[in-house]
Formats: C-alpha cells, structure tokens, sequence
C-alpha cells in the first residue's frame, strides 16, 4: 500500500510537472494519457539510471509508470484522481493537505510552497514529511474512495482546491494581495479534477468559479497595489477570455441538474462579469443566489454578502438591517469585513460619524495592507470637509 | 493493519445513565461485538472501569511513585477499547464510527506499531 503511493508519486508527479510546463504551450496531445505516461516512463528510467536502482526496485517502479503495457489514458486519469484523493484525505490537517496537493500535484518545490504560504522552508520541509509519514504509518489508501465515501471526500478535495485559489487571491497576509502562482495551480488542479470526473458538476462549477473571479485579477489592485472594488474596476481589463470560458463551464455545470454551492457562488461571480457597467449589475439575482446560498451552504458570511447584495437591489437602509442581525447574533464579532460593510452602508446613506466609527473598527481588524489602505482612504473620504 | 480504537467520553454522564439506558447501551456493543467479529475484525477489547478507579505508576531515580486517579484530567476519559485488523485508515474510520460511543463521544483510531 504504502510503496504504491510513494513509487506513484514520485513518477507521476514528474511527469504531470512537465505537462504543465509544456500543455500550455505545445497544447494538450491528442493522447494526453499516453503523452503522460510516456513522459513518466522516461523520467522514472533516467532516474532510476543515475541511481543504480536494483532490479526489484526497477521492477516496481515500472508497474507504476505503465512501462510493458499499452499506455491506456484511463489508468494514467485513475493514477492522477488517486493522488488527488490520497493527497486530500480528511485524516491530514488541512495545511497538509494543500501543501501536499501543491507538491505531488503541481510539482512546486518545497521552497516555492513555503514561500506562497510564507512560512520557512524548514516548516514546510517538516509539515510534508510530517503527512507522508502519516499516509505510510497510518495506511492512508493510495485510491479513489468507494461509492459510499466519495461525497463527502469529493467535498474535501473541492474544499482544497478552493482554499487554495482563494490564497492566492485574497492573500490573508502580507504585502502581495494577489499570488497569481496560486491561483493558476488551483484552476489548473481543478481543471484536471473536471477531466477525471466529468459527471460532478460541482468541480465544474468549483473551475467556473475561479475562471469567473481570475478574470477580475489584473482590474482588482491598482498600480499601487490597493484594492479596487468591483464598482471602480476598470472593466475593459477583465479577461474576456476567461469570462467566456468559465460561463460556458458553468452552463455545462447546472446543465447536469444538481445544484451546489460552488456552481451559485459561480453564478453570482457571472452576475458581475456580464455586466459592462455597474449600474448594469443584476443585483435582485444576486440578492436571490445568496438566499439560495445560505440554504445550501448556511454561513454568516454568506448572510453578510446577501445584505450587501440587498442594499445595492433595495438601497443601504435594507442592507443595514440585515448586518444589523447579523451584528446582533454576534458570530462575526471580530471580522473585518463586518465593520467595513456597516461602515460602506453608513457612508452611502450619509451617516458620516457612524461610517468613521465603523472604518476605525474595520482597519483595528484588518490583516492585508492592501485592504488597510482602502479603509484608510475611505476613512479619510468620510471625515474630510464634513 | 492494526489499529487501536480509544473511546472517550463523559464518565459522569455515563454513570447517570437509567438501567434501561445502560441495557440499551450494553446491546449495542453486543450487536457492534457481533458484527465485526463476524466480519474478523476484531481483535480484542473490553470495557474499562471509571477514572475515578485508576492508579499512575512512575519510577523517578529508582524511586516508586503511586497515586490516585488518572495519567491527567480531561473533560472526557477513556471508557473502553478495541484493537481491530483493517486493511487501511478508510476501513478503520468506517469500524471508529460503528463504535457506539461515536454518537456521543469521540474515538480516536492509532496505528499500532508494527514491531
């Protein structure tokens, strides 16, 4: 079991590497199963050369890499959904997780992984090594889960890669707001999850979803590196492209008929990106995909952007009684973006000692510099020339 | 694989329970003994008497230590145990969670060292 997993690994994520080094240049091979396993075959030989390996080990690795059988696509698609699978297994912290999806999957350097998370080097180093252990001591399956856990472990996987993309986009931390490195492993990986299981419409919805938010990327940060908000983007930059793409991923999507949180967070990111003005923004639907979100996915966050959906489709005063509850029920005390959106709804409606108030709390919450220094723009907006 | 099953959970509401309680609670772990004996999982448990009848040992410096009570004090104590045979954590986790007290309590599933 354990042998399988680490001989795995070792080729196959070689060989994925090169695919995405070469894929979005060369374009994806007719055959990209046999292109895979051809590469990976190479690869486990040259090294297996250089180090002298033994006939048995030899042996071995060669069942892996496809080596003496018909290159099939399907067993390389079931190798690549078992890492997956393996990689993401609920048993691993989640840190471990990502980092190990990151490395087997997208073949990032321990380096490079450190330093998207900032961490040292030596914490990543330790933290993989710590979750292979644990996938060899505590037998891990290296395999896609049975019928019966495959829901809930499909969850996780999303769940990985959507955590991922949003590090790299929202940047929690630190000075870059946007890791673009990030985010492009994440629509990658889940681009490869949509080939492997064409029959989840959530991992389409997951792949439209971030297609639908990177479009946005290079109107999100101004020249400075602040945050712009949707309403003061500068739409002509978004990335037709990708907004195509990932409209069409999500109509495929809801085309399979079962709903999920991805594909209505999906749907809300569509709302924006097909308006050409702000003012041409749907926000009714949005208001409604929000609802609909909270049935699905019930969150105080969720609640919170339904009430900035709310204020924009029937006016702030709407939208403050609801952060109203929500500042009452008291799940969000100590989240930033509660204080920033009372203070945003307080500024529109002219409450203007209220909205400084609020940007003061927001900013003594805030943990990204780029977001800091929109509150503190902002601030200044609402106490100048009162 | 072997694995050892923990089960934790509240003593004192353990010890609260009615007699019609504890007999329920008893069938189940007969049914659960059943099931997974059958299946040739099992490999050995037993239930294990409150905290409240425990002894720690430690030997400091060749010098014998006893005391009351348990190795430390934590809201949930471990009432029982199973060591079970599985061929990876996916079918131990599955074993964890037919444990009766997993609806109440926690199980945690270790590894044995395989010596």
């Amino acid at each position: 079991m354990a042998g399988d997993w680490d001989l795995a690994e070792e080729c196959a994520q070689d060989a994925f590497a090169r695919a995405l080094e070469r894929w979005p240049d060369d374009g994806v091979p007719t055959n990209p199963g046999a292109w895979l396993t051809t590469v990976a075959r190479h690869r486990a030989l040259d090294r297996l050369r250089r180090a002298g390996v033994e006939a048995a080990k030899y042996e071995e690795m060669v069942v892996v890499s496809g080596e003496g059988s018909t290159a099939r696509s399907d067993e390389i698609a079931d190798d690549r959904l078992r890492l997956i699978f393996t990689c993401c297994h609920p048993a691993l912290t989640v840190d471990a997780q990502v980092a190990l999806t990151l490395r087997t999957l997208a073949g990032l350097t321990t380096t490079e992984i450190a330093r998207a998370f900032l961490v040292s080097d030596e914490t990543m180093a330790k933290r993989l090594v710590r979750a292979k252990a644990k996938i060899r001591h505590a037998a891990i399956p290296y395999r896609v889960p049975p019928g019966h856990l495959l829901p809930e472990r499909t969850t996780a996987v999303l769940g990985v890669l959507y955590l991922l993309f949003n590090e790299g986009y929202s940047a929690t931390h630190g000075a870059q707001m946007i890791r673009r490195d990030l985010c492009a492993e994440a629509i990658r990986l889940a681009r490869l999850l949509v080939e492997l299981m064409p029959d989840e419409p959530e991992a389409r919805g997951l792949l439209a979803l971030m297609l639908l938010h990177d479009a946005r990327r290079a109107a999100r940060v101004d020249a400075a590196g602040d945050l712009v908000t949707l309403d003061e983007q500068d739409r002509a930059t978004w990335d037709a492209g990708e907004i195509a793409e990932g409209l069409a991923t999500l109509e495929s999507a809801l085309r399979q008929r079962r709903t999920g949180p991805y594909q209505v967070q999906a749907a809300i990111a569509a709302c924006h990106d097909s308006a050409a003005r702000p003012e041409d923004t749907d926000w009714h639907e949005i208001a409604l995909l929000y609802e609909e979100l909270s049935l699905l996915a019930p969150s105080p966050v969720v609640e919170l952007n339904r009430a900035v959906a709310v204020a924009m489709a029937r006016g702030p005063e709407a939208g403050l009684d609801l952060v109203d509850q929500l500042d009452a029920a008291g799940t969000l005390t100590g989240y930033h973006l509660l204080a920033a959106t009372r203070a945003d709804l307080l500024r529109r409606l002219d409450r203007r000692d209220e909205a400084a108030a609020a940007y003061r709390e927001a900013l003594g919450l805030v943990g990204g510099d780029a977001e800091r220094r929109y509150l503190q723009r902002r601030l200044a907006e609402v106490t100048a020339s009162a | 694989m072997k694995y050892l099953l923990m089960i934790y959970g509240d003593e004192a509401s353990l010890a609260a329970l009615s007699p019609e309680e504890g007999a329920q609670m008893m069938a189940a772990y007969d049914k659960f003994g059943e099931e997974y004996g059958a299946k040739g999982v099992l490999r050995g448990g037993e239930r294990l008497r409150p905290t409240s009848d425990a002894t720690t040992v430690r030997v400091r410096n060749g010098q014998l230590a006893t005391a009351d009570g348990p190795y430390a004090e934590t809201k949930e104590q471990i009432g029982g145990y199973f060591v079970i045979e599985c061929d990876n954590l996916d079918e131990a986790i599955g074993v964890a969670a037919a444990v009766p007290a997993a609806h109440v309590g926690t199980v945690e599933v270790r590894p044995i060292w395989d010596m």
